[in-house]
């Protein structure tokens, strides 16, 4: 078959890339070359527009046992226990089919984890969805909702934590992040890299079908009207099936029989077999004859772009094929050997005892297209000063906000998700971050996702820097030292010079507070290509942060303890309201630039949390976020019923700016009376700025002048948007 | 006390379950499910989970495995025997309890905590106060317990139902019903009293630090 210049573009490549893939071939490609080609060059798999950025990130601390480049990240928490995760996005395929979208989303992402050896003990997604107006929303929204909960629930791996907001940018795009933690002992880690030559290549897991034929170049292209037609595209998930997979997995690792392992995830049995033999240096040899099918008359081309879900494939050593084989078929899984390692630095696919595919390698990986696109800095739009703001009013915009479906109750959503399967939840959804504990151990791990992209689309730079910051806090805001995170970095089309400003930039603000934090990146995802027909979505870095909790006495939240008690904002508030939510969603403003953060405070005011929270000072942290002061306490207020009375701030502040300013570095904190004295004496000495603004008492949530309700009412009032939205999802 | 608890390829609270019984000092064993011989046991224990992915419908699939004619025969024998959450609808599947559980009223999986009011004129509940109020998790799809009206009478005079959903007061009402059950039964006995299917995991709550330790007395009632 000739190939002509329209197979090369139904395979998402540039004419160019397919003049280098003859070069390197020395000839023409058939079409099974050309949809392996297709599959390892496309952005999803090649990280072609981002890979040059990305060498910026800090990698390392004294934590670190395997960075970026793995399936996924891992750090050592002291013991011989090794926590290994990731994040991951899902976007296109949960547009087209939410719900299927979503699961194989939650699917993926474990097995990233679990093929590296460790048990998964925590799920965590952020997922981004269009305006409350916009008639796919509240659909898209049940259908991804369910899809998470129906993967996690089922394989029995809690959720834990994550977040759900809406933004007119994702009307036509949404977001659908999942991030998968897992344990492990530090001693007993799997990775891709293949060793020894002849040593047999095994196929285990479900059968391979149809589905998902070139979902990945699917990943990495602009939505327009026809997406619709991309059904097919979208893998189709069994949490039952995973479930053996991971059990069949860690009973064959606990011999020593595994040499390597890997997912077979985006771009199914071709990038998992591609990768092995790249980072072992060796080649591969495979026979697709007997690959096990789940429909009749597959090719070759469909074998090896098919994105069936829950397979794997492993490199064993020679002479365990037996013992491992009864472990899968224990489990009723698929154990099939497929070819073996081999010393020429090749791909070669046999079908009928005919070559069918020889391809170099390095051409899939070393020598894949890396593009250093042209970028643009972002325009910085200035602060206006804002007039009228004297005018608000306090009560209806505290409300109006507690009633928006992005501060909403989001219990509809976490109800839907079994938070406490595995029996180590601490901290569930709802507080600044979850804590699960480990197994049988005193000791336990915080995690936590954030993004925040309005910030991110007014100053990349600053708001890639707040959001590693706002992170951090909450994992310390439950007690915890932040170790390390993992980004997933959602953005619109790389090719446009705006977008990847946008990109440079944010990792810029990343690795800036990565840096002065010692917080580094250990894994992460890049999705370009976020946007329908030439609409890019705003910029929507997500971090997923762990943090480690040596002590499980030590673990705090959020909700007030008592009355009586004092509360204490620490961290200085100026009042910055320009991209905030007050500004957003009372004034409808959108323009002006983010706030700053100022590291070395961040980093001050959060060790001093974590001292605050050791010598038992304080009853309940919470980090100041979006919304401000105000919204933050409200959160204290309605998940624990507990009120306040909090004073009027001095006279030159703007009572909208001071409880509705977003500068960041801030926590509250809620100290009883007899700590006071002490506390305060340990916050001077540390020159760090507080104030104490109130006290907690029953029932009322009061304002001086401006607002007194009960804490009853507007925890009910935070919950109507969600209560009503079983009636408005079509059936 | 020897106990047994049944694994299913998809259960996914057996762990947790045998991390309750060891933390009581029973003695206990994993059973899998292709096994055709029962250990001796004093209790034994189907945990919560999705067996077989709840095809066909949950614990319908379970409810034929061969280790279950076993654990049948050993419930005949007056063997006590405890489901879990998928543990019940396996119960239910069986016979081994009467009646059907159906999808949540509100069509949704449901995981949160709830108070429940204990009836403790059973074995499985004896170290509580009659009319105590525990707090418990839930999780499930199918947990809306229904059943006929002779049934109905039954359980009333027998006294079989040993967990109501009620709010932290022990109101029983429309109002702190998670799921639609019938008379908000969340637990309910066979007709001997030796078999008892709930839907709230004891096992999620058995240590203050994690959560609270409401659950412990199930076990610890099944003890002495």
């Amino acid at each position: 078959m000739k190939i002509s210049n329209k197979i090369i573009e139904r395979h998402g490549l540039k004419i160019d890339e397919y003049k280098k893939i003859k070069l390197l071939l020395e000839r023409e490609p058939n079409l099974l070359e050309l949809g392996i080609f297709s599959a390892m060059w496309n952005e999803h798999c090649s990280y072609k527009s981002s890979k040059v950025h990305l060498k910026k990130l800090p990698t390392k601390n004294k934590y670190v046992i395997q960075g970026p480049g793995e399936n996924a990240g891992v750090i050592d928490i002291g013991d011989d226990d090794a926590i290994i995760f990731k994040i991951e996005s899902h976007n296109h395929p949960s547009f087209i089919e939410p719900y299927q979208g979503a699961a194989t989303g939650v699917g993926g992402i474990l097995r990233d984890v679990f093929t590296m050896g460790a048990r998964p003990i925590a799920l965590l997604n952020s997922i981004h969805f269009g305006e409350e107006k916009n008639k796919k929303t509240k659909n898209l929204l049940n259908g991804v909702v369910s899809g998470i909960g129906g993967y996690g629930n089922c394989i029995g791996i809690p959720t834990v934590a994550g977040e759900t907001k809406f933004n007119e940018t994702y009307n036509e795009n949404i977001l659908v992040n999942a991030m998968a933690v897992g344990h492990a002992n530090k001693n007993k880690i799997f990775y891709s890299k293949a060793k020894g030559l002849n040593k047999p290549v095994v196929y285990v897991g479900s059968k391979t079908g149809r589905d998902g034929i070139h979902g990945a170049s699917m990943a990495s292209a602009e939505f327009d009207e026809n997406s619709e037609d991309k059904k097919p595209t979208v893998q189709v998930g069994d949490p039952f099936t995973e479930k053996l997979l991971l059990e069949a997995c860690l009973q064959l690792m606990k011999d020593n029989s595994i040499i390597s392992i890997q997912d077979m995830g985006a771009a199914g049995l071709t990038s998992s077999s591609v990768e092995m033999a790249h980072k072992g240096s060796l080649g591969l040899e495979l026979d697709l004859s007997k690959v096990p099918c789940r429909e009749e008359n597959m090719t070759p081309y469909e074998m090896m772009l098919s994105e069936s879900q829950e397979r794997m494939l492993i490199i064993l050593e020679e002479g365990k094929e037996e013992s491992a084989k009864k472990i899968f078929d224990k489990w009723d899984l698929d154990f099939k050997i497929i070819g073996k390692t081999t010393s020429s630095n090749k791909l070669i696919l046999k079908y009928d005892n005919k070559t069918v595919a020889d391809i170099p390698i390095n051409a899939l990986s070393t020598d894949a297209p890396i593009y250093q696109r042209k970028w643009e800095k972002t325009k910085l739009v200035k602060n206006k000063k804002l007039n009228n703001i004297k005018k608000g009013n306090f009560k209806e915009s505290l409300l109006k906000i507690l009633t928006s479906p992005n501060h909403s109750n989001k219990k509809w959503i976490t109800q839907q998700y079994d938070q406490m399967v595995m029996g180590d939840t601490i901290l569930r959804s709802g507080s600044d971050a979850a804590v699960i504990k480990i197994h049988q151990k005193n000791k336990a791990i915080a995690v936590s996702v954030d993004s925040s992209a309005n910030y991110c689309n007014a100053s990349p730079q600053v708001g890639g820097k707040q959001i590693v910051c706002e992170n951090w806090r909450n994992l310390i805001s439950v007690g915890s030292r932040p170790i390390a995170i993992t980004n997933c970095l959602n953005f619109g089309n790389p090719e446009n010079k705006k977008i990847m400003g946008q990109f440079v930039e944010t990792i810029d603000g990343i690795k800036e507070a990565c840096e002065y934090l010692d917080f580094p990146v250990v894994s992460g995802n890049v999705s370009f290509y976020n946007g329908t027909n030439k609409k890019n979505i705003f910029p929507t870095p997500v971090i997923g942060g762990v943090g480690l909790v040596q002590n499980l006495n030590k673990v705090i939240d959020h909700r007030f303890k008592d009355i009586g008690n004092e509360i204490l904002v620490i961290g200085k508030t100026f009042g910055h309201l320009h991209q905030s939510v007050y500004m957003n969603e009372i004034l409808g403003i959108n323009d002006g630039l983010p706030p700053e953060v100022n590291l070395k405070n961040e980093k001050n005011n959060g060790q001093i949390i974590m001292q605050l929270i050791d010598n038992n000072f304080v009853r309940s942290v919470h980090d100041v976020s979006a919304g401000g002061i105000i919204l933050s306490l409200a959160e204290m207020s309605m998940s624990s019923g507990i009120g306040v009375k909090i004073a009027r701030p001095n006279k030159l502040s703007n009572i909208f700016e001071y409880f509705f300013g977003e500068d960041q570095s801030r926590y509250i904190v809620e100290i009883k009376k007899e700590k006071i004295s002490a506390t305060i004496k340990l916050l001077d000495e540390n020159n760090i700025f507080h104030e104490t603004i109130g006290q907690t008492q029953a029932n009322n949530f009061s304002v001086e002048k401006e607002f007194d309700e009960s804490v009853d009412k507007i925890y009910k009032l935070n919950n109507t948007w969600f209560k009503n939205i079983n009636a408005t999802i079509k059936k | 006390m020897k106990s047994s608890v049944i694994v299913f390829p998809g259960s996914n609270c057996d762990r947790d379950i045998a991390v309750a019984l060891e933390k009581l000092q029973f003695k206990n064993k994993m059973v899998w499910h292709k096994d055709s011989e029962l250990p001796k046991s004093d209790l034994i224990v189907i945990p919560g989970g999705f067996s077989y992915g709840d095809y066909l419908r949950s614990g319908a699939i379970a409810a034929k495995s061969k280790i279950l004619n076993e654990v049948i025969k050993a419930a005949n024998k007056g063997c006590l025997i405890l489901g879990v959450c998928n543990g019940f609808q396996i119960l239910i599947e069986t016979g081994l309890i009467k009646g059907a559980l159906l999808r949540n009223k509100n069509l949704k999986f449901i995981n949160k905590d709830v108070y429940l009011k204990v009836n403790n004129t059973n074995q499985f509940c004896k170290n509580y106060k009659n009319g105590q109020i525990i707090k418990l998790n839930i999780a499930h799809n199918e947990g809306n317990y229904f059943t006929d009206k002779n049934h109905l009478m039954e359980i009333k005079e027998n006294n079989l139902i040993a967990f109501q959903y009620c709010d932290e007061k022990g109101l029983v009402n429309d109002e702190t019903n998670p799921n639609g059950s019938l008379n908000n039964i969340a637990g309910i006995l066979n007709s001997k009293k030796n078999i008892l299917g709930m839907m709230p995991h004891p096992e999620r709550m058995i240590d203050k630090i994690i959560s609270n330790e409401d659950g412990l007395n199930i076990f610890s009632s099944i003890l002495n």
